[in-house]
C-alpha cells in the first residue's frame, strides 16, 4: 500500500507569470503543508514554463517545484494535460491534491479523480485539516448557493478544486528557498481522439472584469443589446469599471460569455458592484459575493437582490440609471 | 451514414429558480426542502444537454435515450424528455442509488450505457442544479474510456464525428472529435423546446424501463451511499445579516440622484 504524503497544487501560468489563483492555492497548501509537517509542492505545465513562474511559486510558499515542459501542451487539452497530471500524481503520491476552480481545473480535475478512482469536491470555498482524522474538511456551496456542504473524503489522494478569490496568499518572501525540478514526461499522442481546428476570440472591450474595480452587472431586466453599450457603459466609465452581465445576457447573446458573473461564469470581488435589473438568484450571487459594496437597482422592491445589497433603489433602470450616473459625474468633478 | 445513437443524461432536482427564501435544510437528514406548490424539474444545463441532442435528430436523425439515475422519480417530471423528442426512457431507479456521490452516479449511469451497448454520442449537462459538481460526463468519460469535450454551446454531427464549439475564456473554440464522445452542454446552446401537444400526448402511453442494480451488474453496495468515496458530513445554509438601505427620491430619477449623493457621503465613492 503505498504512503500518501504532501501536497500537491496544480498551478496555473498566464502570459509567463504565475496565475493569482494558483498564489492563493500556495496559500493554503502552505498553510496544511506546515500544520501536516510535509512538502508543498507545485506542478507548473505549458510549452514554456519560464523562470520567473517557478520562481515566483517557490516566494509564495512551494518547496519543490515539478515543470513539465512539451510543445504539445502548449494550450490546454484535457487529453494532453490528463497524462502529465496522472503520472506525476502517481508518482509524488500526495495526501492532498489543490486545483482552481478555473476553467482548466472544471475540465481536469474530475477527469484526474476518475483517473486516480479518488474522490473530488469542486468549488470549495473553506477547506481545513480534521485534528483528529487528519483528513480534509471540503466545504462548497450547493444548491446554486442556497445552501453549503462539508464533505470528507477518505480514498486518497483527497482532491479539491478551490473558488477564486477565496483563499489568501501568503506576502511575497524572495529569500524562501526551494527547488525547481525540470520534468519530462512522454505524451502518447495514440490516445488523442479530439482535435482543435479552430480558436475565436470574442472582443472584449475595456477593462478585464477580474481586475475592475467597479463592475456594472446587467440582468434580463435590461431588455437587449443596445444599453449595455450605452446606458450601462457609461455609467461604468464614470467609474472607471467595466461592464458584467448575469446569465440570461449571456445566454441571448446580448453580450459575450465572457462577461458573465456567477457560479458558471466569472467570480469577482470588486470595490463596488452594481446589480441592474438583476433579481439576485443565488447562481448569481456566488459570482459576486465577495464584492465589499453591493447596490442593487430594479423595479421589484421584492426582489431577492435586495437581502444581498447594501444599498438599492426601486425603479426603472432606464429612469434611475441616468440620473445616477449624471450626478455621480457632477460630484466626481467637484 | 446510420442514425445517430445518442444518450442524454438528465437528473431532477429541486427547482434552482425557487426563490432563495424558499430552501429550508433539515440538518437532522442533510437534506434540502422546498415548500410543497415547488415541483421538482429536470436540471436546468441537462435540459440544454437534451436540447444539444434533438438539434442533432432534427437534422442527421438518430435515436435519443434519456437516462436518469434516482429514487421515487416523477414521471410527468422526467417525460418531458419524451415529450420534446425522445425515444427512450431508462430509469436506474432504486432505494440503494440515494445519497451517492459523483463517483457512484457516473459508474452506474457508465454500466447502464455499457447496456445499451451502441452509442455515439453521450450528452451531460456542464453541472446538476442541486450539488454544482461539473463531474458525471467526465467520470462517465473516464470509465468508458472514451474522449470528453466539455462546455459545448453548439454540437453539429458530420461523417462519423462531432464538430463542436466549446466555450473557452475569452471566446470559443472548434474541437472535432470522432464517435463514441461525451459531450457536457452549457447554456449557450439554447433553451429545450417547448413540447408539441402530439408529443405530449405520445409521452404519456410510453412507459420508462426500469433498471435495478443488478439489472446493469452492480451489487447494491457499489451504488448510492454504499459505493461512495466522498461522504456528506453536513449540510447548513449559512447566515447572513439583511442591511439593504433603500434610497428614495420624489421620482425614479431623484432617487437614482440621491444615490450618487449618499455614495458620496458614505466615502464609497
Ligand atoms: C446550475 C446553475 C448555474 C447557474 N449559473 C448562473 C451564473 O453563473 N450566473 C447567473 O447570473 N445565473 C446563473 N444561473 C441562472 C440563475 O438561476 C437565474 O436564472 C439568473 O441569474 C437570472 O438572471 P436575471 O436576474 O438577469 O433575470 P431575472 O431573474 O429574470 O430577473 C430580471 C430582473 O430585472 C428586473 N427588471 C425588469 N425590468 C426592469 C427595469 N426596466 N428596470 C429595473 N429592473 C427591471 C425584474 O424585477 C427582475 O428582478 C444558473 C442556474 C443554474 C441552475
Ligand atoms: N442522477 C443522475 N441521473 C442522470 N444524469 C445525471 C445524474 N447526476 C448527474 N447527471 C448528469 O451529469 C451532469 C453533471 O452532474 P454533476 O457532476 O452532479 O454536476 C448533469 O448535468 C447530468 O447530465
Amino acid at each position: 500500500m503505498a504512503e500518501y504524503k504532501g501536497v500537491l497544487i496544480f498551478g496555473e501560468v498566464t502570459n509567463g507569470k504565475l496565475a493569482s489563483i494558483t498564489t492563493e492555492l500556495l496559500g493554503c497548501g502552505r498553510n496544511f503543508a506546515d500544520e501536516l509537517k510535509e512538502d508543498l509542492c507545485c506542478l507548473l505545465v505549458s510549452d514554456k514554463t519560464g523562470e520567473t513562474a517557478p520562481r515566483d511559486a517557490i516566494v509564495f510558499g512551494a518547496d519543490k517545484v515539478y515543470t513539465v515542459e512539451d510543445s504539445l501542451l502548449k494550450e490546454y487539452q484535457g487529453e494532453t494535460y490528463i497524462q502529465v497530471v496522472e503520472r506525476l500524481a502517481k508518482e509524488l503520491s500526495p495526501r492532498v491534491i489543490l486545483m482552481g476552480q478555473t476553467p482548466v481545473g472544471r475540465d481536469l480535475a474530475p477527469r484526474l479523480a476518475f483517473r486516480l478512482g479518488t474522490g473530488l469536491s469542486t468549488d470549495c470555498v473553506d477547506i481545513s485539516v480534521d485534528s483528529e482524522t487528519k483528513l480534509l474538511r471540503q466545504t462548497k456551496p450547493v444548491y446554486g448557493g442556497n445552501a453549503q456542504a462539508i464533505f470528507i473524503c477518505d480514498a486518497m489522494p483527497q482532491l479539491v478544486t478551490i473558488r477564486a478569490k477565496t483563499m489568501s496568499p501568503r506576502e511575497r518572501d524572495d529569500s524562501r528557498k526551494g527547488e525547481v525540478i525540470p520534468t519530462k514526461i512522454e505524451i502518447n499522442m495514440s490516445p488523442i481522439k479530439t482535435k482543435i481546428v479552430e480558436k475565436v476570440k470574442e472582443e472584449v472591450t475595456g477593462i478585464k472584469l477580474e481586475d475592475a474595480p467597479v463592475i456594472v452587472g446587467g440582468g434580463r431586466g435590461i431588455g437587449g443589446p443596445e444599453p449595455f453599450k450605452t446606458t450601462l457603459k457609461e455609467l461604468a466609465d464614470v467609474l472607471h469599471g467595466a461592464v458584467g452581465a448575469s446569465r440570461p445576457p449571456a445566454d441571448n447573446g446580448w453580450i459575450p460569455e465572457a462577461m458573465h458573473v456567477g457560479l458558471t461564469g466569472k467570480i469577482v470581488a470588486p470595490e463596488i458592484y452594481i446589480a441592474i435589473a438583476i433579481s439576485g438568484a443565488s447562481q448569481h450571487i456566488a459570482g459576486c459575493s465577495g464584492s465589499k459594496t453591493i447596490i442593487a437597482i430594479n423595479k421589484d422592491p421584492e426582489a431577492n437582490i435586495f437581502r444581498e445589497a447594501n444599498f438599492g433603489v426601486v425603479g426603472r433602470y432606464e429612469e434611475v440609471v441616468p440620473a445616477f450616473t449624471t450626478k455621480l459625474k457632477e460630484l466626481l468633478a467637484g | 451514414m446510420p442514425d445517430i445513437k445518442m444518450v442524454v443524461c438528465c437528473k431532477q432536482v429541486a427547482d434552482p429558480e425557487a426563490p432563495p427564501t424558499a430552501f429550508k435544510v433539515d440538518s437532522a437528514t442533510n437534506k434540502v426542502s422546498l415548500p410543497r406548490d415547488i415541483k421538482p424539474v429536470i436540471g436546468q444545463y441537462d435540459e440544454f444537454a437534451m436540447e444539444a441532442a434533438l438539434k442533432i435528430k432534427d437534422k442527421a436523425g438518430g435515436k435519443i435515450t434519456v437516462l436518469s439515475l434516482g429514487n421515487n422519480i416523477a414521471r410527468d417530471v422526467i417525460k418531458k424528455t419524451l415529450a420534446v423528442g425522445g425515444d427512450e426512457l431508462i430509469l436506474l431507479e432504486d432505494e440503494s442509488f440515494e445519497e451517492g456521490d459523483s463517483w457512484s452516479t457516473a459508474y452506474a449511469l457508465a454500466m447502464a450505457i455499457k447496456k445499451i451497448g451502441e452509442y455515439d454520442l453521450i450528452f451531460c449537462g456542464r453541472e446538476s442544479s442541486d450539488w454544482d459538481a461539473g463531474q458525471v460526463g467526465l467520470g462517465i468519460a473516464e470509465i468508458l474510456a472514451i474522449p470528453a469535450l466539455t462546455l459545448a454551446r453548439k454540437v453539429e454531427a458530420i461523417d462519423g464525428k462531432a464538430r463542436v464549439e466549446q466555450v473557452i475564456p475569452d471566446g470559443y473554440q472548434v474541437t472535432e472529435v470522432s464517435f463514441p464522445a461525451m459531450l457536457t452542454v452549457t447554456s449557450e446552446l439554447g433553451n429545450l423546446r417547448y413540447a408539441a401537444l402530439k408529443g405530449i400526448m405520445a409521452a404519456a402511453k410510453k412507459q420508462p424501463i426500469v433498471w435495478k442494480p443488478a439489472d446493469i451488474g452492480l451489487e447494491p453496495s457499489q451504488v448510492g451511499a454504499a459505493g461512495r468515496r466522498v461522504k456528506l458530513v453536513k449540510l447548513f445554509q449559512p447566515t447572513k445579516e439583511a442591511k439593504c438601505e433603500i434610497v428614495e427620491g420624489e421620482s425614479p430619477a431623484e432617487a437614482g440622484a440621491n444615490l450618487a449623493i449618499k455614495l458620496r457621503e458614505t466615502k464609497i465613492i
